[in-house]
């Protein structure tokens, strides 16, 4: 056989064999909304007329944007959520358990599903050997009615990545290369499959930390081989069963296969107001800083936090600079909290924010100022996306933005690890 | 179907922070209101061009970033009769499309701010009133195109109840 894992995954749920470019009518294994979407696909759905969800334990709704909700505003738009969770038997995961992509990964996405969010970034379960993309409220609305959506097959860009990530740069610094060789739109359409000696060795974390980006350079996916690393993090979570192994066929065809070499990669940072606008820190070093962001489904994860937490331990946060730090499930700070890193980081400085996705969608905590210079770990860094568009968001890795936290100015974390 | 309407030129990469701001969240449920916001963020003075039936006329990569389908609402809410771009985000794309908002892929380098311009829906042309020209579309999938041709999902899924 010659298929792709994308062309596998969507052929298993449309019952044809596929081929890139074709319409496919797919099942959906796992439908997932938040609080920004929600409310417009609860309206689309009861336009729609139909009473009942297709499959009400598996539409799960999470309360991460606006969480805890900053105004009266957000507050019934919650309601309405939480109110139709309890009619229609949907699941919710309200204030304060975490991130939408966090979640699916951590409790519910397995290798060869389709899941559909309703946020750009579902993409994330891609990690896991599934099919995750990200759609309209109008989408999720008619696939939670009928269980199905249309796809259309997309090619598969093959990356494969080769050589040994040197002291101080990851996973996030490759995934900001990738933006800056193929440009925010180099994908567009097309799934990303990440291969090679580096990505077989590459945790769990770091994989999330590039598929989550994949929707960063245009892609609709960006999925990983279910492998023994897959397995492992399936059965630390619990949920060993739900492994099967899942690769592309040795002869599948790809439109394109692109190789990078981490080996002579250095730390990098996108400069406002793009993610393909990506530099290296040394290029930008002495930049200064009014706020650092640390978190979201790009970089909430324990390794981000334990890699903050060595650079920040015995130290202090720069005065002046406001370090922000949300984990991107109640999960992780608990774990974060038992292995000491939460007080590690509270003692450096840092304000801790409640696991949700935080200032990075710019509307509550965390808001910028005019002319402000935030670093974040986040995903994306366009103009007034942390609410306000007169201020500056650069883009790095939690090692970036931990160095930077004690200097107040952007700095290279290799002078701290 | 023909679409009438004058061009109203943006650039390349407008996000759907820059068409509907994140930070205006609160305002999602009520899209009249958020729609006064429109392209605010990327020239405030934008939203007092838009007339009923206008087209926007875009470069690369139209309606990057974020799922919200309100960036497609308040397009549409606002008149937009149609939107030309050199390429498109796919998350909007699909949006706009449900929400039967005409969205086309084409060559818009050659069109300036206030061409007249007019399209036939069935002809996948768009004709350049005001300078003579003639545009070719790239035509929609067959399922998009059913799908616009009842006005969105929504009405798609009412009369026919499912995608097959």
């Amino acid at each position: 056989m010659n298929r792709t894992i994308t062309e596998k995954i969507i052929s298993a749920h449309s019952q044809k064999e596929v081929s890139p470019g074709s319409i496919a009518i797919a099942g959906v294994d796992l439908f997932v909304l938040q609080d920004g979407t929600g409310p417009l696909a609860i309206k689309k759905f009861e336009e729609i007329g139909v009473k009942k969800l297709f499959k009400p334990e598996r539409t799960i709704f999470f309360i991460d944007h606006a969480s805890p909700s900053p105004r009266q505003e957000l507050s019934n738009s919650h309601a309405i959520i939480r109110n139709f969770c309890k009619k229609t038997g949907a699941i919710l995961y309200d204030v304060g358990e975490g991130i939408i992509h966090e979640i699916v990964v951590e409790r519910y996405a397995r290798p060869g599903q389709i899941i559909i969010g309703a946020d750009s970034h579902s993409c994330t379960a891609g990690a896991l050997a599934a099919f995750g993309t990200g759609m309209g409220s109008t989408d999720l609305a008619c696939a939670m009615a009928t269980g199905e959506t249309w796809l259309k097959v997309p090619e598969t860009v093959r990356i494969d990545v080769s050589g040994e990530f040197p002291k101080g740069v990851f996973a996030k610094d490759l995934i900001l290369n990738l933006a800056r060789r193929i440009g925010a739109d180099g994908a567009t359409y097309k799934t990303l499959e990440f291969h090679g000696e580096t990505i077989r060795k590459m945790g769990m974390s770091g994989r999330l930390t590039m598929a989550n980006m994949a929707v960063e350079v245009g892609a609709k996916a960006g999925i990983f081989s279910a492998d023994t690393i897959t397995h492992k993090y399936l059965k630390g979570q619990g949920r060993g069963k739900d492994f099967k192994p899942l690769n592309s066929d040795n002869h599948a065809h790809f439109e394109i296969i692109l190789t990078e070499n981490v080996s002579r990669l250095v730390p990098l940072v996108a400069l406002p107001h793009a993610v393909d606008n990506v530099r290296t820190v040394s290029d930008v070093r002495g930049k200064k800083l009014d706020q650092i962001f640390i978190g979201t489904c790009t970089n909430g994860r324990l390794e981000d936090l334990e890699v903050v937490a060595k650079i920040l331990k015995g130290r202090r946060c720069r005065k002046g600079v406001r370090v922000l730090v949300a984990p991107a499930s109640r999960e992780i700070l608990l774990e974060a909290e038992e292995k000491g890193i939460i007080s590690t980081l509270l003692e450096a400085g840092i304000v801790l924010f409640p696991p949700g996705c935080g200032p990075c969608v710019g509307v509550h905590g965390g808001i910028l100022g005019d002319e402000e210079v935030c670093l974040s770990t986040q995903n994306r860094n366009f103009t007034g996306r942390m609410g306000n568009p007169n201020a500056f968001i650069y883009l790095a890795s939690p090692a970036t933005c931990a160095a930077s936290a004690l200097t107040g100015e952007i700095t290279d974390p290799r002078e701290y690890l | 179907m023909q679409l009438k309407g004058r061009a109203i030129k943006v650039g390349d990469s407008i996000s759907t922070d820059l068409i509907c701001p994140g930070r205006l969240f609160h305002l999602r449920n009520d899209i009249k209101e958020l729609s006064k916001h429109i392209f605010e963020d990327l020239d405030p003075a934008l939203s007092k061009k838009i007339k009923h039936g206008h087209f926007i006329v875009a470069g690369k990569n139209f309606g990057l970033g974020s799922s919200r389908e309100h960036a497609a609402l308040v397009l549409k809410i606002s008149g937009i009769s149609c939107i030309l771009a050199s390429s498109f985000a796919r998350i909007f794309f699909r949006n706009a499309i449900n929400n039967g908002l005409p969205v086309f892929e084409c060559d818009t380098r050659k069109i300036k701010e206030g061409d007249k311009l007019s399209l036939d829906l069935n002809k996948e042309i768009v004709r350049n009133d005001t300078r003579g020209t003639r545009l070719k579309i790239r035509p929609l999938p067959g399922v998009m195109q059913d799908i616009l041709k009842e006005g969105g999902l929504i009405s798609y899924i009412r009369k026919f109840k499912c995608l097959h």
